[in-house]
């Protein structure tokens, strides 16, 4: 399958990419292209020029700081997966990392790409929503964030503008007492989900949840924040019963459609099941670490 | 649409090509520089006989431009023989059968002789993930991990690993 024809650029710098955004209509960034390409191949899109930023230094680093993880837009699968803070600290990330495509995908491409191509059974949408990271963008004329929970607007639709970039993914330090797990089903080791159910969490004290963010993938038109599951689960000791009330919100909260992966009732059905999963494996991380 | 001048090292060697944005390396690899071992097998990045090492790792060269390459390196099936003598990973995929029909196995060697760079001495799950990118429609998986870890033993000629790897041999 040979892509369309589009005009290539490899800027040298975060500005000159811009600039280059700024002035030229029908651009589209490639990081790692393993995203972009075969949508090109299938001509399902058709820019007039690629902005290549695989050649911007500074932008494929991961640092942790207090406040949390700070990852470039450019960050690797794979360095994202090997990463000793992520090793130590946030296994909610190294769960998802680890499920991604195949070792050469991972090789390449880049939690960036992936958040900014938004498919909505992509894996890193529903851990950012679960761990309430921001997104940097930046155009020309500045930058701004976005909470990850406003930036999903439709399948393969982002908060992004045209004229912007997406520069870094900020996730907050888990805090203390803190577990996370992503559950995800699949039919082939690396495929895309079937159900992918990222959790983060807190115990209080007392023993009981006292943060919790829940994000689903594959179950709607676009990633989304389990809201009613996270409110069963606000405050209130993290038991089996418990986990399959919050699954059943959850599942009833999703909209999945049929399709070669199964039938809406299955997918929803085990929406509950993967929550119930992904809570018992964060819950019992955050008792670890008490 | 204009086209881009670029440079690629091609198995050691420097090459340059006058290409079109869209061309994929692949294409660049089999279509113009001739080197027709890196097979395309899916073409949607799912089976991995494309694999080549770009600056040293492994990817899928179906799902990458050309003018990506430009100012790279490139590793193909071409460039493991020494001269007649084959790269410890073909020897073994030869000696233990590690192919069939043959379509992934330029592919596999190529993930294989990335995986080990990475982990000189993999047990069986580590190798069987480091190929899961890669599909044989034969299933001879067996006899691929079996190759793999024949090599393994013998680029990593540890004592543990090559006693290892000659009982999995014999057995």
């Amino acid at each position: 399958m040979i892509p369309p024809q589009f005009d290539y650029v490899r800027p040298a710098n975060l500005d000159e990419a811009l600039a280059i955004l700024r002035d030229r209509e029908g651009a589209k960034v490639l990081a790692g292209g393993y995203s972009l390409l075969p949508l090109l191949k299938l001509r399902l899109a058709s820019p007039e020029v690629l902005v290549d930023i695989g050649a911007i230094a500074g932008m494929d680093g991961i640092a942790e700081v207090e406040k949390g993880l700070h990852i470039g837009g450019r960050a690797t699968h794979r360095s994202i997966h090997e990463n000793a803070a992520v090793k130590a600290r946030y296994p909610l990330l190294e769960d998802a990392a680890a499920g991604i495509g195949d070792p050469q995908i991972r090789n390449w491409g880049t939690m960036g790409g992936s958040v900014a191509h938004a498919d909505p059974s992509a894996d890193w949408p529903a851990v950012l929503i679960a761990s309430r990271a921001a997104i940097n963008v930046r155009s020309a004329g500045g930058d701004r964030w976005i909470d990850a929970r406003d930036f999903f607007i439709d399948s393969f639709q982002t908060a992004i503008e045209p004229n912007e970039i997406l520069t870094e993914i900020r996730v907050p330090a888990p805090g203390a007492n803190a577990g996370g797990a992503y559950a995800k089903l699949e039919r082939r080791a690396g495929d895309f989900s079937t159900v992918g159910v990222a959790v983060q969490l807190n115990l209080g004290a007392d023993g009981q949840i006292s943060a919790v963010g829940i994000g689903l993938t594959a179950v709607a038109p676009t990633p989304f924040a389990a809201t009613d599951a996270e409110a069963i689960l606000m405050g209130a000791t993290p038991d089996e019963a418990t986990f399959r009330r919050a699954g059943d919100a959850a599942a009833a909260q999703s909209s999945p459609t049929t399709d070669a992966h199964g039938p809406a009732e299955y997918k929803k059905a085990m929406v509950s099941e993967m929550v119930v999963r992904a809570l018992r494996s964060a819950v019992s991380r955050a008792r670890k670490q008490a | 649409m204009t086209t881009k001048h670029i440079s690629v090292t091609v198995n050691g060697e420097a090459r340059e090509a006058d290409v079109e944005p869209r061309l994929l390396l692949v294409h660049l690899l089999r279509d113009v520089f001739m080197l027709t071992g890196t097979h395309i097998g899916c073409d949607t990045s799912n089976c991995g006989a494309c694999t080549i090492h770009l600056d040293g790792e492994s990817a899928k060269s179906c799902t990458l431009l050309a003018v990506q390459a430009d100012g790279k390196s490139v590793t193909t099936i071409e460039g493991m023989a020494s001269g007649a003598t084959l790269h410890p990973l073909q020897q073994a995929f030869w000696d233990q059968h590690g192919l069939q029909c043959g379509f992934c196995t330029p592919g596999m060697i190529m993930q294989a002789a990335w995986l080990l760079k990475q982990n000189a001495d993999p047990t069986e799950t580590e190798i069987r993930a480091g190929i899961a990118g890669n599909l044989c429609r034969c299933t001879g998986y067996v006899n691929i991990v079996k190759s793999i870890q024949q090599a393994a033993g013998e680029l990593a000629p540890s004592e543990d690993a090559a006693t290892e790897a000659a009982a999995t041999i014999q057995a």
